[in-house]
């Protein structure tokens, strides 16, 4: 064996290394070469028959060939697998065009999301959330609120009524949310502060009325809530509920049964055009009834009216989603039109906080 | 409640302008509905003169006017009967905008004669005034002088009055609140009494006995002879037009006027039409009365009637009676002025159907101190316009004690108004309202008028001070609060809100819809439930409280589907009623779906809905509420109104928190909406409230392991009917330890099972079970042995055999 074989050889397998059409010839090559039976594995197995000097000087120019041939043989199959990969992609390619597949996107009701929202403001004012039964009893909605039996102001609730009952008593659709402060003051000791939201029913349907709707109820009772802290807390939920920072307010005395003093609030619009907005632009806009809790009311829950006082408010849950977010008419809000649910509804998971943000 | 300016300044001395007027009444509490100016948009219209008015050449009807304006002369076609030479007239030049049709008038041609203008009606001009044809102004109008300056123009004034307030049921009280408020200065009213000449020959009986006389504690009458009942003077007659009251003649006119002007109403009987004594008492059942709206009544011996001897001849505080009304032909009146008790006029209006200005004052309340000065007001004024004299009053029972005193301390316009007044103030205001004060420091005692029977305790009396001061000083202070709030839901409210969340996640849209549906709709649904209905629904078709969320969520989608939107899905969140008691409502999430998972789309994911996406939305809807639903337990079957084969329920021990299904088509054909249509009930007040571990919030600890699970899949034959959960179950409860996760991957029922393996009614479950080891690495010995475990509880629990 010589160095001329030895250069014979590995200019042979460079070649064929060069050649090599795929990634099988070339693992064919690497057997032939080195594998067991392989041609320069063939001259290593001849090195023991060798003298030593020549052994060691021939053993180092088999290694130096056989390393080349390796690096060769890497390098060729490297190339050769970029060139396959880019034939395959070449063949894979798709319409990135294409419509997505599709998911269903639902939607929250805005009575919901409204309802969340005031919920969320009032409870920064560490108002916790109350509930009551939508049939109630006279004496809930009615006679413990301090309407007198054949009270005219009764009439203005057009009652629903359901048949007088076998233990004679008539009950009825709560016309407020307001016989849940019966309730909350019955079952509970002062200090309270609770929301009560709630479907409520009236006996009237036209294009402002619908005879189911929702309230919103405040009740606060301790010993020094007054007036002013009415007129402050409302001031503070209206500018944080309609986003507005200046938003003025305005008191008119009013008459409701269950309060006294009563009062009516007013805020700040713009009728311009035909078009609402909300803003301290000189036109004033109704939004809620509210009052000090009438002593009749307190005494009828066992509260002591010279010791105890609170003050009571109540808005529509429609009227001030409507107010905000511009939907024109009440009685839609209870059609289930997919069209009206999917446009005025809110996302899963677009959650009201006063925090992180009330509105979207 | 309507009234003119003119009218409140009888009473009121003020300087005010309209706008201010207006602003002080609703800051009051006494809101101001609307407040029309006539004037408004009359600027332009001027006063002219016709120098000559001529046949038009070419119609009978319209005449050629020479219209003299003081600066020029024009030439304005009329077809008005009454214009003619010689009168004052209104004219609108063209350019001017005509009030009644918002049209700008153009010079024009009438039947090929120019017209240079025209002359207008009071209908024209939106003007409250009587007569036809064109306005006849006074001889003395300067001529090119705006009508404005000319014409007398009263502004209406429309408040809306709050039940409460008796004191302002008459132009008189309001003038009082003004001028308490600071408006101006109130004119006392002549309450003096007229002198009688005579006795009156009528005498007032009292027939309510037996504790009846509180339903009339005073009724006071005199008799005017030689009085003549003809038109209204013009001053009358105006101001009841501008508020909307026809006028009818001079005693009547009279009596409606009072009724607005003092909230005092009155009533004149012809004299010569009663028989004997005249009085109040109760009807007898069946007795009728021909009323002044032209309508007979049958009553009953809860309404209280003016009698005489002959009958009863009007509806107390109600409306008076047609035989014995004035007419033109009345010489001789008898006037009635008396007290009524709110509650009982109240009934029989609301019974009779019957709405007048005299029973909207008596339930509210009339002044008790009032029917005698108010009989000496109505005298005067009816001997004024209609002449006659009158007799002494002849009286029955007598003027009901109003006086009570309230202890008031003023600090409580502070405490309980939050305003900080100083007491000289808050005495002065009470004062100027017309309430007694006496008392000092924290000790007052202060008895209000009588007009003032809505003032009970001293709330109202904070109320008085507040409302008179100014609601709009009441300043506004934050509401004291912690530092940091506490968690506003509670944690059942929590769940509705995670509930309602991941519903509206998975695709269904939010609904709210009636709490009440058709009976017939309500027995579809109610199962063992009562049908609660109403008394009174607003509809025939929203008869019943609803039993079910379900009916109306079909109906939606039925609603839905008819406007091409078949593929829907909705959810509610509310109450169905279970019995017609307070209490007996509970709280249920439902879910619908109908048509298609989604819409046509390439991709081919699109299906039919099925019994089993109404059961994942169910478990969805628990699981976000909460529920271990590992632990629940499906079972076939649900109530009537689902499809018998494609329904369960979802049960937690023998609770049954949800149901599911396919709804049955049959009660979907009865809806009238097309199917199928799946849904599912979960009734949240049912589901277990979560315990708060002793370690709080913390979770328990993870323990990942490092070593690498194996899987197994493994296929069983069982017959047809044995449920997927039962062998999910055995699979699972062979080794809890070490099975962590065993999932159904195919299902097959059908000839192909293999020739002679399976016979009929068998079907094929394939299940992959994970097996993770905690301590080393599983062996093939023992990966074998859980594999034949596994084998063995599913024979033994379903009778499955491994598929060879």
């Amino acid at each position: 064996m010589t160095n001329t074989t030895l250069t014979t050889l590995r200019d042979e397998i460079l070649t064929a290394c060069t050649a090599a059409p795929d990634i099988a010839a070339i693992e064919a090559l690497r057997v032939s070469a080195l594998g067991k039976k392989g041609s320069i594995t063939a001259l290593m197995k001849d090195l023991g028959t060798m003298a030593p000097d020549a052994r060691k000087a021939f053993g180092q120019q088999i290694n130096v060939v056989k390393d080349e041939v390796t690096a060769a043989l890497e390098a060729r199959k490297s190339v050769l697998e970029a060139a396959a990969l880019d034939k395959r992609l070449a063949s894979e390619s798709m319409d990135v065009t294409l419509p997505v597949r599709p998911e269903a996107r639902g939607s929250l009701h805005p009575i919901s999301q409204t309802m969340d929202e005031v919920a969320a403001i009032f409870g920064q004012m560490g108002f916790e959330i109350a509930d009551g039964p939508d049939i109630e009893d006279d004496f809930h909605n009615f006679t413990a609120l301090n309407f007198p039996p054949g009270h005219p102001a009764r009439e203005m609730h057009d009652t629903f009524f359901l048949p007088p009952a076998e233990d004679g008593q008539r009950y009825l659709l709560r016309t407020h949310t307001s016989p849940v402060q019966i309730r909350t003051m019955m079952n509970q000791k002062p200090p309270i502060r609770v929301i009560i939201p709630g479907r409520t029913y009236r006996c009237d349907y036209d294009m402002t009325h619908t005879p189911m709707f929702h309230q919103v109820e405040l009740l606060v009772i301790d010993t020094e809530t007054n007036m002013s802290h009415l007129r402050g807390c409302l001031q503070e939920f209206v500018r944080t509920y309609f986003g507005v920072d200046d938003l003025t307010t305005r008191f008119r005395p009013s008459f409701f049964p269950f309060t006294e003093p009563s009062a009516e609030m007013d805020i700040g619009c713009s009728r311009k055009g035909g078009e609402l907005k909300i803003g301290n632009y000189g036109d004033w806009l109704e939004i809620l009834g509210c009052g000090m809790v009438h002593p009749n009311v307190l005494r009828a829950c066992g509260l002591d009216p010279d010791v105890y006082q609170g003050f009571a408010a109540g808005m529509g849950i429609e009227r001030i989603a409507m107010l905000k977010y511009g939907i024109p008419d009440l009685r839609t809000f209870f059609e289930s039109d997919l069209r009206w649910l999917k446009h005025y509804g809110f996302a899963a998971l677009d959650i009201p906080s006063v925090t992180g943000g009330l509105t979207r | 409640m309507k009234f003119t300016l003119s009218w409140l300044k009888d009473h009121l001395d003020t300087t005010a302008s309209l706008d201010e007027i207006g602003a002080k009444l609703t800051s009051t509490g006494l809101e101001v509905e609307s407040l029309a100016n006539p004037a408004a948009g009359l600027d332009a219209f001027i006063v002219a003169h016709i120098s000559d008015a001529k046949q038009h050449p070419n119609a009978d009807r319209l005449r050629l006017c020479t219209v003299e304006t003081g600066t020029e002369t024009l030439q304005v076609v009329c077809g008005a009967p009454n214009a003619r030479a010689g009168l004052k007239v209104v004219l609108a030049r063209p350019g001017v905008t005509i009030p009644a049709t918002g049209d700008v008038l153009k010079k024009g041609s009438i039947r090929g004669v120019e017209s240079q203008g025209m002359l207008c009606s009071a209908g024209e001009l939106k003007l409250p005034l009587e007569g036809d044809g064109i306005i006849e102004l006074p001889a003395d109008a300067p001529i090119g002088a705006a009508i404005t300056k000319v014409m007398n123009f009263d502004p209406v004034i429309e408040i809306n009055l709050t039940p409460n307030r008796v004191d302002a049921l008459g132009v008189y009280g309001i003038a009082r609140d003004l001028a308490a408020a600071g408006l101006g200065k109130l004119k006392p009213l002549n309450t003096a009494p007229v002198k009688g000449s005579f006795d009156s020959p009528r005498k007032v009986k009292m027939r309510l006995l037996g504790g009846d006389e509180k339903l009339c504690p005073q009724f006071v009458g005199r008799t005017l002879r030689g009085v003549k009942n003809g038109e209204s003077p013009a001053w009358l007659k105006d101001r009841l037009n501008a508020i909307g009251l026809r006028p009818v003649s001079a005693l009547v006119d009279i009596t409606q006027y009072l009724t607005i002007d003092l909230g005092r109403p009155l009533h004149a009987f012809d004299d010569a039409k009663l028989k004997g004594d005249v009085g109040p008492r109760l009807a007898t059942p069946g007795e009728t009365l021909a009323a002044l709206n032209g309508k007979t009544y049958t009553l009953d011996s809860s309404i209280v009637v003016i009698a005489d001897e002959a009958g009863a001849q009007g509806i107390a505080g109600v409306m008076g009676g047609e035989p014995t009304s004035v007419t033109e032909t009345t010489t001789t009146v008898f006037l009635e002025s008396a007290l009524f008790n709110p509650i009982n006029i109240a009934n029989t209006g609301r019974k009779l159907l019957i709405n007048s200005d005299a029973r909207y004052c008596f339930e509210r309340g009339v002044d008790p101190a009032s029917p005698v000065p108010g009989a000496e007001i109505a005298t005067r004024m009816i001997i004024d316009i209609c002449g006659g004299e009158a007799s002494h009053l002849t009286e029955g029972g007598a003027a009901p004690d109003h006086k009570r005193s309230i202890a008031f301390n003023p600090a409580r316009v502070k405490s309980l108004g939050g305003v900080e007044l100083p007491a000289p103030d808050i005495k002065s205001i009470l004062e100027r309202l017309g309430f007694a004060v006496a008392g000092s420091g924290d000790a007052w005692q202060v008895i209000p008028p009588s007009w003032r029977a809505d003032v009970e305790g001293w709330q109202d009396l904070v109320e008085e001070v507040l409302r008179i001061h100014g609601y709009d000083n009441i300043p506004p202070t934050p509401l004291p609060r912690a530092p940091m709030p506490k968690v506003a839901l509670s944690a059942q409210q929590r769940q509705v809100a995670f509930t309602r969340r991941s519903l509206a996640a998975r695709g269904l849209n939010e609904t709210t819809t009636w709490a009440f549906l058709p009976g017939a709709q309500a027995n579809l649904f109610r199962g063992e439930l009562p049908l609660v209905t109403l008394a009174n629904p607003i509809s025939s078709d929203l008869d019943a409280m609803r039993p079910s969320l379900l009916p109306n969520l079909a109906a939606a989608a039925g609603r839905n589907a008819a406007r091409g939107l078949s593929d829907c899905g909705f959810f509610e969140v509310g109450p169905r009623f279970e019995g017609p008691k307070p209490g007996q409502q509970t709280l249920v999430a439902a879910a619908l779906r109908a048509g298609h998972t989604t819409a046509r789309h390439w991709a081919g994911t699109r299906r039919a809905v099925d019994a089993l996406d109404a059961k994942a939305d169910a478990l969805a809807a628990l699981e976000a509420a909460g529920t271990p639903v590992s632990s629940l337990q499906t079972a076939n079957g649900a109530a009537s109104w689902y499809h018998p084969g494609r329904s369960g329920v979802l049960k937690l021990g023998n609770q049954v928190l949800a149901a599911f299904g396919e709804l049955h088509p049959g009660v979907l054909a009865t809806l009238d909406v097309k199917g199928p249509m799946v849904a599912c009930e979960v009734y949240l007040d049912r589901l277990p409230q979560s315990k708060k571990a002793k370690t709080g919030s913390a979770r328990t600890l993870l323990k990942a392991s490092n070593f690498q699970p194996v899987e197994r899949d493994f296929a069983f034959v069982v017959e047809t009917g044995v449920a997927a959960e039962a062998l999910l179950r055995a699979v699972r409860n062979t080794d809890k330890d070490l099975i962590t996760d065993v999932g159904l991957f195919d299902v097959y029922e059908g000839p192909h099972l293999g020739e002679g393996e399976l016979g009929e009614g068998k079907k094929s479950l394939a299940v992959s079970v994970t097996l993770q080891p905690k301590d080393a690495t599983l062996t093939d010995e023992q990966i074998e042995g859980v594999a034949k475990k596994i084998v063995a509880a599913v024979e033994k629990a379903c009778g499955g055999r491994l598929r060879a």
